[in-house]
Formats: structure tokens, sequence, C-alpha cells
């Protein structure tokens, strides 16, 4: 709190709107795209990489969201992002005539209850996880990540006991296999899918964020927790249901992810983790436009470098980070002072 | 109490497990002849400095990092590659160790940089992204690593099995260049523990404990604490290099399974948790048990789920399958970080820390 703050008579100050992090990626578009040689090849790994964007931001954005409101580092959201993944399997595989009809309502019919299912379980075990697990270590930073961690191990193991170890295939229904033809380039149709789920969910937030109450509520929480509990409003309901829309977020991802792979596998919560932590550390712990920028920054990133150099595509991600953190070493739009 | 550097269990009981866990490993290959013994007791000597090297960043600074098995790998790997490609030499033993340990220490400083700067929950997600890179690195770069099949290479005569020092007919047992490569690893690992301990009971380490308890109180009294972070991370990394190379020499073989892989990291926090964090002499107890239970609590587990599974309950089976061994450990780590933080040590010693 500096000295203008205090000064209550005067209208407050309008924060100065940062613009610099909005034009990074198309910055980074600009980079890369002479380095490709077609035309046709940069629209599709331009496409590509927003649609690999969109998902890791639908995952991560319930991390950075968390973290923001409650001081919780969730090392177990890699957890619910397998979860997700595996249940829409329970759905979609005895529905399987219905995934390969070549109707799309067939189609939407299969996938819309799966969605829906996974969200809910991975809701539901996000508000286990919080009064169960969470609860007893809230303002203890190094148990909240030793027992996430635990956490995320247990859940895996979970799976693969339930599972089995193996790969379980998951194809895409039969209505967004293939692509659209722009003279050269093909677009496949998941891939635009994904942008727009994508661009809904992070819309969405923001709206829910900036125009609601309970926005402005989350918003002040994230400012002033115990400000927030003295003014009469009750925090616990508010950190349970967002850690509840946090890991249906991370569920939703799984279940993108998994029909973009068209496989699921219990190891992916914990692979998918690590590219969430960079993201949200990219765009700053409880950033979610941040996270937006980050996503896509990691994920065009990937795409070109997978392209121009594919050994150097291993690291990118590291890269991209350590320069993104020496020029803002919080991250893109650090929103605490924690 | 000098080599102990002031630091004493504090406990009778303690003291005699100590005594005892020494004692046993010092005389293991007389005590228990025959390959597999000697491999636990060697594992065992491998854990307890590698945790003890850990419990320096967990117990005593109180940050978590995720990146220590990747410090073990790098040392590892150093001794892996320099023997393999320059030949079973001593001077490739010195060259790998003289590149890995600085390798390490640099590592840690720069993330350490990076990090530590801002707060400590920053250092534990990205030492995790690191660590995880590292992992891909190693296993794709496989002209240089040998990728997921590893690199296996041979030793300097001196510590090969066939070198006979004193045949079987003489003691009962034959001391030949394996028993040496045991004695090297635990001298080794004895000699890095003290020095550990000489670590956190010096000035620096007390100052270390003063930020783990209060990083601003810290700071106000006129110690950087981000200086002595780093530094410690730095020292941690160099010593979990040093044991890295000594389980390559052990082994005789370096693969991402073996130095890498994330269980090593769950195997050491676990450890670390359950020994007592911030004891030093945890790191001993922890890792003895926990050896032991890995070597022979996996073959319970195994009888249990066939048991399970003649008996014809569902499930058990599954959950019980010595594959699903992360599972009891995760279940077991989860249950000591919140109902028995202080560790075997702490709860020795009594008194509530």
């Amino acid at each position: 709190m500096s000295a203008q703050d205090m000064d209550v008579g005067a209208a407050l100050p309008k924060t100065p709107r940062d613009f610099v992090p909005l034009l990074l990626p198309i910055a980074l578009a600009l980079v890369a795209l002479p380095f490709i040689p077609s035309t046709s090849t940069r629209i599709t790994l331009t496409i590509a990489g927003l649609a690999m964007g969109m998902m890791i931001f639908v995952m991560a954005s319930g991390l950075t969201l968390i973290f923001g409101l409650m001081d919780v580092l969730n090392f177990g959201h890699g957890a619910f992002i397998a979860v997700g993944a595996y249940v829409a399997t329970l759905v979609l595989i005895p529905l399987a005539a219905w995934m390969q009809a070549d109707s799309v309502w067939l189609n939407l019919a299969a996938v819309v209850p799966a969605v829906l299912f996974a969200m809910a379980v991975t809701g539901a075990l996000g508000l286990a996880f919080e009064r169960v697990v969470i609860m007893p270590v809230y303002g203890q930073h190094l148990k909240q990540i030793l027992i996430t961690m635990g956490g995320m191990i247990v859940a895996e193991q979970i799976l693969y006991a339930f599972f089995g170890p193996q790969q379980i295939p998951l194809p895409l229904p039969a209505s967004l296999r293939g692509s659209f033809q722009f003279g050269e380039a093909a677009i496949e149709k998941y891939r635009v899918v994904c942008v727009v789920v994508g661009l809904m969910v992070y819309f969405a937030m923001l709206a829910i964020l900036n125009r609601t109450k309970i926005g402005l509520l989350i918003r002040a929480g994230v400012e002033n927790t115990e400000m927030v509990e003295a003014l009469g409003y009750r925090i616990t309901r508010l950190f349970v249901g967002v850690f509840m829309a946090g890991s249906a977020l991370a569920g939703l991802g799984g279940v993108m992810w998994a029909l973009y792979r068209e496989q699921v596998n219990a190891s992916m919560g914990s692979e998918l983790l690590v590219l969430v932590f960079i993201v949200v550390i990219i765009g700053g712990l409880g950033s979610v436009t941040g996270c937006f920028i980050g996503a896509l920054l990691v994920a065009l990133a990937t795409n070109y470098a997978g392209f121009l150099v594919p050994k150097l595509a291993l690291v990118t991600d590291i890269m991209l980070m350590v320069v993104i953190l020496l020029w803002r070493p919080r991250g893109l739009y650090p929103v605490t002072s924690r | 109490m000098m080599p102990l550097s002031g630091d004493p269990p504090r406990s009778r009981i303690l003291s005699a497990a100590l005594v005892l866990i020494v004692l046993t490993l010092a005389l293991a290959p007389f005590l228990f002849p025959g390959a597999k013994p000697l491999n636990v007791a060697a594992k065992v000597c491998i854990f307890i400095a590698l945790a003890a090297s850990y419990d320096l960043l967990l117990g005593y600074t109180g940050v978590v990092s995720f990146a220590h098995t990747m410090f073990y790998g790098i040392g590892s790997y150093g001794i892996a590659i320099s023997l393999y490609s320059l030949g079973s030499r001593w001077d490739a033993i010195g060259l790998g160790l003289l590149v890995a340990l600085p390798t390490a220490a640099l590592l840690a400083l720069v993330i350490g940089l990076f990090s530590l700067r801002v707060q400590t929950i920053f250092f534990a997600m990205i030492t995790l992204a690191v660590a995880s890179a590292f992992a891909v690195l190693a296993s794709q770069l496989s002209w240089l690593t040998g990728g997921e099949d590893g690199r296996s290479f041979r030793v300097p005569e001196l510590l090969q099995p066939g070198t006979v020092f004193i045949p079987r007919d003489v003691l009962g047992v034959a001391v030949n260049g394996r028993t040496l490569t045991y004695y090297i690893v635990f001298v080794c690992c004895v000699l890095l523990f003290l020095l550990l301990l000489r670590v956190v009971n010096s000035p620096f380490g007390r100052v270390l404990q003063a930020i783990r308890e209060n990083p601003f109180r810290a700071e106000a009294l006129g110690y950087r604490t981000v200086l002595h972070r780093i530094l410690a991370n730095c020292i941690a990394a160099a010593a979990a290099a040093a044991v890295g190379a000594l389980n390559a020499l052990w082994l005789r073989y370096t693969g991402p399974d073996t130095s890498l892989s994330f269980s090593i990291m769950l195997d050491i926090l676990l450890i670390v948790v359950i020994g007592g964090m911030g004891t030093m002499y945890g790191a001993i107890v922890g890792g003895t048990l926990y050896v032991l239970a890995q070597n022979y609590l996996q073959t319970l587990m195994g009888t249990v789920s066939t048991a399970a599974g003649e008996a014809g309950i569902p499930i058990l089976p599954q959950l019980f399958h010595p594959d699903r061994w992360l599972l009891w450990l995760g279940l077991l780590f989860i249950l000591s970080v919140y109902f028995f933080p202080t560790g075997i040590v702490g709860k020795l010693r009594g008194g509530s820390s």
C-alpha cells in the first residue's frame, strides 16, 4: 500500500493498462513465421498452436485462480486433469456406436454428457480434496506442497489400479474428424472446436470476474482475504466454490486433451502438470489473462520450434520461462504481492 | 564430539539405533555375504547420504526442491559418460567428478537466482519444470547418454569383482574388488554425512534455520536470505551429485530409471519426512528403514495380492500389486506430513520442535 492509495478524498487513480504482454504472442508469430517456408504450413502450425494453447489455458486457469484467491498451490492439479479424461472414457466407450455414427447430433449426445460428467466428478473430487486434504494446511506452504504432491501420486496410482497401466484409445467423434480445406492449408476441425471452447471459457471467466458480484468478491479476496471476511462474507464458501470450479476446469481440459491425443493414460496428469506450471509462472501467479497469454506463448513456441528445430522443442518452454522471468521476475501480470 | 560437530543424537534409543546401523553397514560384507544383501547395504549408504543432502534444503532451509534427483543424475551421468568414453581408468573417474560437481552447483546457482528471489513456492514449481525437462533431455540425447537404455561401463580393474584380494578360504568370505567398492561407497557416504552435519551446525547453518523460522526477521537482522538460500541449494546440489557418482560406481550402470526418475525424488522426500525433517540423523534412520522396507515389503505385497486374488476379493489384488508400491508410499507420506511432522527422530527426542 503506497501513500497515494491512502489518500481517501481523491478519486482512485485508474490502474494503467499494461498492453505489452498482449502483443507477445503476435510478436512471437511474426518472428517465427518468416522462417517457415509455405503459407499453408504457417496457417496449420499457428492453428495447432492456438488449439494447444487453449487446452492448456483451460487446464491452467483453475490452478492460477485457486492460487490467487487461496494462496494454495495445488500440486495435485494434474490428477484432476487425468481423472477428467478417465471419467470421460467411462461414458464415451459404452457410447462408442454414437461416437462413430455419421450424425452430428448423436456425436453430441455422447460427447456432451461425457464432458459434463467428467466436470461434475472432478468438481466433486475438488470439493473433497479441499475439505479433507488442503484445509488443515492453509497458510503453510511447505506442507501444502508436500501434501498435494503426495495426493497427486496417490491419485495417479489409484487410476493405474482401477484402469490398468495400458493406454486407453479414445477416438474422436466422426463429425469432428478430418479437416477444413482453405486452398493449400488444412485445418483440423477439432482444433477449431478447441479454440472456440477455450475462448468461451476465457471470456466467460472474464465476464464472471468483472461483471458479477461473485467475481467482485473473488477479486476482493485475491487482494485481501481478511477484509472480505470482516465485511461479512463467508470466505470459506468462496474458497470451496472456486476450488470446485478450478478442478472442474481441469477435468474439462483433461477431456479436451484426451480427445486431441485420441488416447488416455495415467501419467498424462503429471506430464501436463509441468506444462501447466510453466504457463502459470509465465503468466504471473493468480492472473487469468496472464495465464491465457502464457498458454498461447508456450503452445505457439512449441509448435514453431517443433517444425523448425525439432530437438529444440524439448526445451522451448523452459527457455521461454527464463526469458520472461528475466524481463518480469514475477511473471507477466503478477496479481498478488504474496 | 568433534566428528559430530557438537550435535549428538540427544536420545539413548536413537544413539543405540544409530550405532547399530553404522556398525552393521561397516561390517556388512562380512555379516551378510552374498550379492543381494550387499546391494541393499550399498543402497542404504547411498540413500542416507542423498537424504541428508536433501535435508539441508527441506529441513534446515525450509525450501522444497523437486530437482534433487536431477543433481544426483548429473553426478551419475558424469561418471558414466567419462568411464564409458575414456575406458576404465582412474583419471576418468576424476574427470567425471571434476565436471559433474561444478555443473551441478552452477545449475543450482542459476535456478536459485531465477526462482529464490521471488518466493519459495516459485522455487518448487521451477525445480519441478527444470527437472522434468532435464529428464526428457537425458533420454533424448542418446548419442551422449545412451537414451532410455542408459550406459553400462567398466570400472577400473581394482574395483572389479574378478580382482580377489583375500580368497574365500582364508576369512570365509572372499574380499574382492566389489568389497573394496563397497567400502569406498561407505566411507565416502560417512564423510559426506559428517560434512553436511558440519555445515548445518556452522554459523551458516544457524542462519539457514533462522531463515526457515522467520525470513523477515532474519533479513531484518542483516542476513541476506536470498544469498543463504542459494548457497544452501548449491551445497546440496554438489553433495547430491557426489552421491550420484558413488551410485554409478556401485551399479556400474547409469540410466534414467536409476538416477533421474521421479520415484527416486519421492523416495528422498519420504525418507526425510519419516526420519525427521531438520535433524540430519533422520536421514540415517529413515533411509535404513525405507530401503529395507522397499526390498522386503514389496515381496510381501505380492503375497497379499495373490492371496486376495485367490480369495476372490475384487480390487484388492490390483491395490496390493507390487507395482502399486507408490500408492502406499504416497499415502504413508501424506499421513506422516499430517500426523508425524517431526518424524522418528523428533519422536525419539521427545521435544516438540
